[in-house]
């Protein structure tokens, strides 16, 4: 019975959908806020295995070589001699680089679209009811993210200075560590980006959920639970250790 | 007022043949429109209510070229979104002996035999196919454990077949017929118009051809040029001032095609429904509607003496008078809606009103809460009680509901034949705008009923008979001087408003209005208080045009200029509404004469004399229309005295 | 009750608005928030100044008409309710109260406190329904829903369009609306021949409007209904797999 002249489709998402998949799917608000979720996970997984190895700086040392140097070298040579030395943690360290990157212009982009979307606030007082501290302040705590990943690679990587100690020497993961964050003004600073980091990763565990549309009545409080638990799993450690150094607890 | 007698007939274009098969007989008989002469044919759908959607959807999916006006921001927002127990449907999925015949009868005897029979069961027959249309367009009916539909039962039946989605299905089916207008909308069949008001119709030569609107942001006066022109724009229920009516609801279409020479039938049959929230305070705006589906479980009651001050929990049982349980054994709280709102005045009259202002009765959920348990209850009537207590503030988990009748449907309205055209061809009228089901009194779930029958599965077909004759003809351009005289009169209408420079505003006006009219002409009626509303109003509506207050201007967004419009044609609708309600010596339905009572106090229906649909005939004179009469004939009922005992 | 009230006026879209102050006093605390609004406009049409212009109509919470933002929450301080339903007994004896429109590029200010939310339709235009011409429908019982899947598609269908939901998120983002819709749909079995091109399209064209969701929540607080955020979950799901489905579908059929 359909009349005459009917369009089946809206001409928009039909002509989307010749773009590649990923083009198509990442050009969408939803598809962006799935990739920040998806490399979210992995952004939060090296944050977890990154937590993990630092934590040798409280093993002792193993025939004089601080157990710390001896993971990174293990880190070097993963899977050699299958393949060449470095270049799987070179291939772990391009995802890394990808997903960051990824994570960081879709937020951007994101940002620019809900600018856009809200050009004119409300003159008057503004009452939040769900939106917390830590779900409103992520692009500003993704910023300090940002600026505290480029300090920390000039401090601990690349040997940097004045970010990093002046005794600064490749290779000598242990020494460096402990030379870095003898030093108050680093600790201090240290401290505050994890601070900073941890209402990101507390909003963030429980956001990627909701991208991802990973809901279910029976669950859907644990996923509050596990964001609250992996912050603490992350953000702890990574301030105990700053301190320890600082207060002589390690390394002295 | 007068009226004379017109000499005009009317046909009503009833089908021959049996009751059963007159509706596929007509269908047969009638002409068609072929497929592909369909986008050749324009037309007009006016209100975007479950008439007016479901017909400018369907007619767009036929091929139609439609555009469809609404004076909202939105087809969604039209008033039968609120509608909230339910629809009917002769389904009798629950064998408990409903049939088609059985809706067609209750229905007619709900009405009090002043509705056509033919009309009517052919509602009762297409009931049917709006619950599949509705269900196939993901409506979320309440389901049972088995994923079947579930049923519950209404005033005025004895059967359970009243559809339902929670307290909200006005709501759900309106949402469905909406999505199917925006499909037609986002295919190209439909041209939505929002926030655009009908102001006036154009008749040239004896048809309808078009209708002048105003844009309610840019206030441009604008011509629509059509084959033919749908109406579907509600009910007058707004005419009291104070009723479950929305805000904006009014009758200013209906009543501008009347003056352009559609007759007007039966303006007297109001309906006041039983369960609303009794007034508050003077400054109330509007009354608000519980659903009638609270009757299936809570009591309603009142103190037995009268001035009885004690808080309704420290009066013990044999001081209560369940009246209705009592009145009416069979029906009980169930009863028609016209029966229990007359039942809870005569209680209010005799001084047993409860609540601070005296002015209502209890619906007391109390047995039910002990029966049911509260988790049935609240599974039930959850949302409507909320609702309650946010506007009164009282919990009727614990406390009774205080509840009063409020003006809530009109079953009068504009005259249409079987095909629901008006006496103007090319004009046809839907839903609540037209007089035709209803009768003297509308049952429950029958509204929304009656509004989808219209729009998805009658007017559709019917409209072919009349625009098959137009097939070539171009539609009348909007710069013929029909449309340009008919500008300049709306033009001068809106500068009058503006230039009044009066002192008082449009609401005043309307809620003075409002009081005559429930006085004299709301629940019940007599001579006296009608000839006296027949002499207040028209000094009234004097005044108004003297002394109205209408600021602003008419190029931008202006509600008093809106209103102002809307109440100048309330003022005389509400004339010819008592005119009508005075020229009708019985009672029947909605309309309660006091002369014409039993002893007991019931509607004296007097068929030798009144059998007829009275429609009414504009003149040229507001005080003085003409009176056609349609009889009715019973071939298949015999009218009886309703009895509900 | 003695009440101050600060209204964005604004006189069309093209003006620049402004805050008015108003005192309104003998206000009953039975009254709505909108029937103070009467009263106030009764007032104003008295001393010869234009009345408040606001969207309204129902009255009853269900008609989505009214809508205005008081001291910085939608439809004010009571959860779960419209502005029509929101009484003055909730508000202090000599409160300072701050009304205004939402605030949305999509939706802008028409005149005072009414806004244009005509893009809500352009949503529902993309696919908000199931394409079933009137006459085609097989019996209503042909297809039993389990009762749980129809109670949970009606709390999706329960949305009232009133545009809380995008006043309330900080991104002016229609996430919520729209989800509302393509769950209710997308849960039905009727709905499920279209469900992947429908969320494609209604996802794809709500975010040529409006701004995108970054799970702050509040537009289930500001939701009078009630909506849950799960159904924006619901609706992520489903648009990444209808990215997936449509391709294979498309691959064949070409």
């Amino acid at each position: 019975m359909g009349g005459p002249d009917r369009k089946d489709e809206l001409v928009a998402t039909e002509e989307r959908r010749r773009d590649p998949w990923f083009v198509d799917f990442y050009r969408s608000a939803v598809g962006k806020k799935w990739v920040m979720a998806l490399s979210g996970i992995v952004l939060l997984g090296y944050l977890v295995a990154h937590m993990i190895g630092n934590l040798k700086v409280f093993l002792p040392a193993v025939d004089g070589v601080p157990e710390l140097d001896l993971y990174a070298q293990a880190l070097r040579s993963l899977l050699f001699p299958i393949a060449p030395h470095g270049v799987v943690l070179w291939i772990l360290r391009v995802g890394l680089i990808i997903a960051f990157l990824l994570h960081v212009h879709a937020a951007y982009s994101l940002t620019i679209m809900n600018r856009r979307a809200r050009p004119v606030d409300y003159a008057g007082p503004r009452q939040y009811l769900a939106a917390n501290y830590a779900s409103r302040t992520m692009r500003w705590s993704g910023v300090i993210v940002i600026l505290f990943v480029i300090f920390h690679l000039a401090d601990l990587t690349w040997g940097i200075q004045p970010a990093a100690p002046d005794s600064w020497e490749h290779g000598q993961v242990y020494a460096n560590f402990i030379a870095t964050f003898s030093r108050p003004w680093v600790t201090a600073f240290y401290v505050l980006a994890q601070l900073a980091l941890a209402p990101h990763i507390f909003h963030g565990a429980w956001s990627m959920f909701q991208s991802m549309g990973v809901n279910h009545p029976r669950f859907n409080r644990w996923r509050r639970y596990f964001a609250v638990a992996l912050t603490a799993v992350i953000v702890v450690p990574n301030v105990i250790m700053p301190l320890s150094v600082l207060l002589g607890f390690v390394g002295a | 007022m007068t009226y004379t007698i017109s000499s005009r007939q009317l046909d009503s274009k009833i089908p021959g043949g049996p009751l059963e098969d007159k509706w596929e007989n007509h269908k047969f008989s009638i002409r068609l429109v072929n497929p592909n002469n369909k986008r050749k044919f324009k037309i007009i759908v006016v209100g975007t209510g479950l008439a007016g959607a479901s017909a400018a959807a369907t007619l767009g999916e036929l091929g139609y070229n439609v555009e469809v006006f609404t004076f909202h921001d939105s087809p969604r927002r039209a008033h039968s979104i609120a509608a909230q127990g339910g629809i009917n449907a002769a389904k009798n999925y629950h064998n408990d002996g409903d049939s088609v015949f059985r809706l067609f009868y209750d229905t007619i005897k709900g009405g009090d035999y002043r509705s056509r029979e033919a009309n009517v069961y052919r509602l009762a027959d297409v009931s049917l196919n709006i619950i599949d249309q509705c269900t196939a367009q993901g409506v979320p009916f309440a389901r049972e454990y088995g994923g079947y539909l579930d049923n519950r039962s209404f005033g005025g039946a004895q059967v359970s077949r009243t559809f339902y989605a929670r307290g909200q299905t006005g709501q759900q089916l309106l949402l469905g017929a909406y999505q199917a207008l925006l499909r037609q909308v986002a295919a190209g069949t439909v041209k939505l118009h929002r926030r655009t008001e009908m102001l006036d119709l154009v008749v040239k030569d004896g048809r309808a051809v078009g209708i002048v609107t105003r844009d309610l942001i840019s206030g441009e006066i604008r011509s629509h040029s059509a084959h033919a022109v749908v109406l579907a724009t509600g009910g007058y229920a707004n005419v009291f001032f104070l009723s479950t009516n929305a805000m904006a609801s009014n009758v200013t279409a209906a009543w501008r095609a009347h003056r352009r020479g559609a007759a007007f039938a039966n303006p007297c049959f109001t309906q006041i429904h039983p369960t609303c929230i009794p007034q508050s305070d003077e400054f109330q705006s509007k009354l608000t509607l519980m659903s009638e589906s609270l009757r299936n479980d809570g009591r309603i009651w009142v103190p037995k003496r009268a001035d009885d001050n004690r808080p309704p929990d420290q009066i013990p049982e044999e001081d209560r008078d369940y009246y209705l349980e009592r009145m009416y054994p069979a029906f009980g709280n169930l009863v028609p809606r016209d029966v229990a709102s007359r039942a809870a005045k005569r209680m209010v009259d005799a001084g047993k009103g409860v609540g601070p202002l005296k002015n209502g009765v209890y619906l007391d959920f109390s047995h039910a809460i002990e029966r049911l348990g509260i988790d049935v209850i609240a599974d039930r009537y959850g949302n409507l009680f909320e609702m309650y207590e946010r506007i009164t503030d009282e919990n009727p988990y614990k406390v009774p509901m205080r509840i009063y009748p409020a003006p809530h449907y009109t079953m009068g309205g504009l005259w249409v034949d079987y095909n629901l055209m008006t006496t103007i061809p090319g004009l046809y009228a839907l839903g609540e705008a037209n007089f035709s089901d209803h009768g003297a009194n509308r049952l429950g779930a029958s509204a929304l009923m009656q509004g989808l029958a219209d729009g998805y599965f009658i007017l559709p077909y019917t409209i072919g008979d009349y625009l098959a004759d137009f097939l070539g003809d171009p539609v009348v351009p909007t710069d013929d001087p029909a449309f340009r005289e008919v500008e300049d009169e709306v033009r001068g209408r809106i500068s009058g408003y503006l230039n009044t420079g009066g002192t008082r505003s449009v609401d005043w006006f309307h809620r003075e209005l409002g009081k005559i009219l429930w006085d004299h002409c709301g629940m019940s009626r007599n001579e006296e208080g009608l000839k006296k509303a027949l002499a207040e109003i028209p000094a009234l509506y004097e005044e108004f045009k003297r002394d109205v207050r209408v600021l602003g201007t008419n190029e931008s967004l202006n509600q008093s200029l809106e209103k102002a419009g809307r109440v100048d044609d309330f003022f005389e609708l509400a004339q010819l509404m008592c005119l009508d309600a005075l020229h009708r010596e019985e009672s029947a339905g909605g309309h309660f004469r006091e002369e014409y009572q039993t002893e007991e106090g019931e509607a004296l229906r007097r068929d030798d004399l009144f059998a007829y649909v009275a429609a009414w005939e504009w003149t040229g004179n507001p005080q003085a229309p003409a009176l056609i009469k349609e009889p009715l004939e019973f071939e298949y009922v015999t009218p009886s005295t309703r009895s509900y005992k | 009750m003695n009440i101050t009230l600060q209204v964005w006026r604004q006189e069309s879209a093209d003006r620049p608005g402004r805050f008015v102050t108003y005192q309104v006093t003998d206000i009953e605390p039975d009254m709505s928030f909108l029937e103070m609004l009467d009263v106030l406009n009764e007032r104003l049409i008295a001393q010869g100044e234009e009345p408040i212009a606001f969207d309204h109509d129902c009255r009853e919470g269900i008609c989505g008409s009214c809508g205005v933002m008081i001291d910085g929450l939608p439809h004010g301080p009571q959860l779960g309710t419209a502005t029509c339903q929101l009484h003055m007994r909730k508000f202090r004896d000599g409160d300072t109260i701050v009304v205004e429109p939402w605030r949305a590029a999509a939706f802008p200010v028409i005149k005072d406190l009414v806004v244009d939310r005509s893009a809500f339709d352009k949503i529902i235009e993309a696919g908000g329904y199931i394409s079933v011409d009137t006459g085609s429908a097989p019996d209503a019982n042909l297809i039993p829903v389990p009762k749980e899947v129809a109670d949970t598609a009606f709390d999706a269908a329960a949305c009232i369009g009133c545009g809380a939901c995008v006043a309330a998120c900080p991104n002016g983002a229609a996430n919520l609306f729209t989800a509302a819709k393509v769950a209710h749909l997308n849960l039905l079995p009727q709905g499920q021949a279209e469900r992947w091109r429908r969320t494609e399209a209604m996802v794809e064209t709500m975010e040529q409007y409006f701004g995108s969701c970054t799970n702050h929540g509040e537009c289930e607080k500001a939701c009078p209904k009630g909506i849950s955020i799960d159904f924006i979950a619901m609706m992520n799901r489903d648009y990444a797999k209808a990215k997936v489905k449509n391709r294979r579908l498309l691959s064949q059929s070409n």
